[in-house]
């Protein structure tokens, strides 16, 4: 509340006009800060569009955060009736009443008791709205629905121009004034006359298209200041009522680098190894089967293991069925929707309109300030409306969670086969991490595969891998690349098998090799040795050879001696001797 | 102020009875609720007199209850218009609105006159 109240500050600083907050969701960002302040607001439309509850919200909020009295003057609803209405969005009126902070007053005229017989004006009613406005030193004031007078009252001209100084006489009086009014044939009031003298016209609508209603607002004038002119839908919820400024957010949100893992480490490392990053849109895409949900479980489990609060929105299955699906692959959501960390909202998109839908989720997202956002599916939106709508409802969603920094996570079913780098609801150009599960059909099986479409700033991993569940969760493997194409599953195995039957084939033929050159080795070393021991004997037979030389020449030389001797030659005698000697004892 | 609130009494379910009872007797119980002494609300007391005095004389209480000195009991009597005469009695309760110039609306009103 605390900016609205900022922003109607430094309005009155600047001398602009000045703006009394309603306090109701929304509505003050439209306005740019409320109502004119001390001056008429026309709230108009069909019955059961929401006048009454926004009126009456505007007094409550105005009581309780504001510190500013209000009187409700109703015309038609009794203070009892009013209060047991009201009652069902937590607004203890009753308390309020008995604290002086409001006051209720029931104008009734009936019709069937009254007479007119002249000129008259309607200073009674003027007396009892002033007495209601000093009982409780009122700031604010709803007549609710005004017009009523003119069914128990037939002179219009005189109820025109009284009512006319009505208005007047409020502003004089300085009190912030909603007047509700039904809206009229081709005009926003059946009197033609609430919009003129009104400062500031708010129309509710109420529309059903294709069976489904949307409520949805429109500031028609606002004097003297600038304010959103789109028709926004808004909710009349538990709460109160919200209204969502859609189109206000520009592309002006933060950039952080900062990352948030996937929770499978083996997709981490596909994106740098570091996950999202945060605060961007993440799309996983996929035929039916291929595993979104998973993936988008595993996620939030991961950001509430991390300590982050994650919002789940589940627009195929209840929150029971995703709890037990997905204990199947590993993933205890249980535990965290019981701490409180992970919130779960189903509904069917058939259940309310688009709007009413974006408006819902905007709701939730602000009361329970998320750091994560699951919506699952997408697609599912398409059902509801048409595609531009869904598509324009879609990017108002991401760019509210960007604005707010929350990461959002978003499947989208792909119809039919192949694969279409197109999305059903065309966000793809604004979501930031795009992934693509497909099925691969490969010899009588389907597998999933997964790969990354594109992941903006970050360099990301071009592979396709195959996805595998299990109760231990999701595991990446690679897949089988050759001359076959991409091989999964069974055939991957079988691949795997072959390849290894291969390697084995090879390993065996190396031995054999290796076998083969040893024994050629081994009889190598064979003829090796056998060429050695002829070479040794060949030496010997060579040292033999010259022994018997020497012996010979021994034998000669002695027998020459002996002969010498027997000539009676002696004198070298002694030398020739001992040599022989010696060379005798060597040979032995 | 206070004065003005007890007066206020006689509306009450309690009250009503004895009123009824007054009822019986024929007199009739006229209120005239003006804002101030503004022209409308001099004519209308001048021809609700005259009035009276041509059809019920005799027969008549006229009580005039000027909202800006009460102006409570413009919310316990649930007046918007001003002047507003109230017949409470003879039963049933009538409100005509205005200066009560139009005579024969004004009879109608009072059921002196069947409308036409």
């Amino acid at each position: 509340m605390s900016p609205l109240r900022a922003k109607s500050k430094a309005a009155v600083e600047r001398k602009e006009l000045q703006k009394a907050p309603t306090g109701i969701d929304g509505l003050d960002q439209i306005t740019g800060g409320g109502l004119p302040r001390g001056r008429p607001t026309l709230i108009c439309g069909g019955p059961g569009c929401g006048k009454t509850l926004m009126s009456m919200e505007f007094l409550v909020k105005g009581a309780t955060l504001f510190d500013e009295p209000g009187v409700h003057i109703a015309f038609e609803e009794t203070p009892e009736e009013l209060a047991q209405n009201v009652a069902s969005l937590g607004f203890d009126v009753a308390g309020l009443v008995r604290d002086k902070k409001l006051y209720f007053d029931h104008i009734k005229i009936d019709a069937n008791e009254v007479e007119e017989t002249g000129d008259f004006d309607l200073e009674g009613l003027f007396i009892r709205i002033g007495l209601a406005i000093d009982s409780v030193n009122a700031k604010r004031i709803v007549l609710d629905t005004i017009e009523t007078l003119f069914a128990g009252l037939t002179n219009e001209a005189i109820l025109r121009s009284e009512l006319i100084r009505l208005f007047r006489w409020l502003k004089d009086r300085g009190v912030t004034a909603i007047v509700t009014g039904e809206r009229g044939e081709g005009q926003l009031t059946r009197q033609g006359m609430e919009e003129y003298v009104s400062d500031c016209v708010i129309l509710l609508d109420h529309r059903v298209t294709d069976q489904l209603s949307t409520r949805r607002l429109r500031i028609v004038k606002y004097r003297g200041t600038t304010h959103g002119t789109n028709e926004y839908p808004f909710l009349i919820q538990e709460t109160g009522v919200s209204v969502l400024p859609i189109t206000s957010i520009g592309l002006k949100h933060d950039a952080s680098s900062e990352r948030v893992s996937t929770g499978v480490p083996r997709l981490d490392t596909m994106l740098e190894g570091k996950g999202y990053y945060r605060g961007t849109s993440i799309l996983v895409s996929g035929q039916a089967g291929t595993g979104k949900t998973t993936f988008a479980a595993r996620f939030a489990e991961a950001a509430c293991q991390r300590g982050e609060k994650c919002v789940y929105f589940a627009f195929e299955e209840s929150e029971r069925q995703i709890v037990r699906n997905m204990r199947s692959v590993g993933i205890d959501l249980d535990t965290w929707i019981k701490r409180g960390l992970l919130h779960v909202f189903a509904s069917r998109p058939t259940f309310s309109g688009l709007e009413a839908h974006l408006v819902s989720m905007h709701k939730h997202i602000n009361d329970l300030k998320p750091r994560i956002v699951v919506v699952d599916p997408l697609s599912n939106f398409m059902a509801v409306g048409s595609a531009l709508e869904a598509n324009s409802l879609l990017i108002r969603l991401i760019d509210f969670l960007k604005s707010e920094q929350i990461t959002g996570f978003f499947t989208d079913l792909t119809a039919g086969h192949g694969i279409k780098e197109q999305t059903e609801v065309q966000v793809s150009s604004i979501i930031d991490t795009w992934i693509q599960l497909r099925s691969i059909e490969l010899a009588g099986e389907r597998n999933r595969a997964i790969y990354i479409l594109k992941s903006r700033g970050m360099e990301h991993s071009n592979q396709i891998r195959e996805v595998r569940f299990s109760d231990k969760g999701i595991e990446l493997i690679d897949v089988y690349i050759g001359p076959e194409g991409v091989l999964t599953g069974a055939m991957r195995a079988s691949q795997e098998a072959k390849e290894r039957a291969l390697a084995l084939e090879l390993v065996q033929a190396q031995q054999r090799k290796q076998l083969a050159i040893e024994a050629k080795r081994k009889a190598i070393e064979g003829q090796i040795r056998a060429l050695e021991s002829e070479f040794e004997s060949l030496k010997l037979e060579s040292e033999m050879v010259n022994v018997q030389a020497v012996d010979q020449a021994y034998i000669v030389s002695e027998s020459r001696k002996d002969m010498g001797r027997r000539r009676g030659i002696d004198v070298e005698m002694k030398d020739t001797n001992g040599r022989g000697a010696k060379a005798q004892r060597g040979k032995s | 102020m206070n004065k003005a609130i007890k007066k206020s009494n006689v509306l009450k379910p309690e009250v009503w009875e004895i009123e009824a009872a007054e009822a019986n007797s024929g007199k009739w119980d006229l209120r005239l609720y003006v804002a101030g002494q503004s022209p409308k609300s001099i004519s209308a007391f001048n021809n609700l007199k005259r009035l009276c005095e041509e059809h019920l004389e005799g027969k008549y209480k006229i009580e005039v209850i000027d909202l800006v000195k009460n102006p409570a009991l413009a919310r316990e009597h649930q007046i918007v218009a001003i002047p507003t005469l109230v017949k409470r009695i003879p039963v049933p309760l009538r409100k005509i609105i205005g200066d009560l110039s139009d005579t024969e609306k004004t009879l109608v009103g009072l059921q002196l006159r069947e409308a036409k």
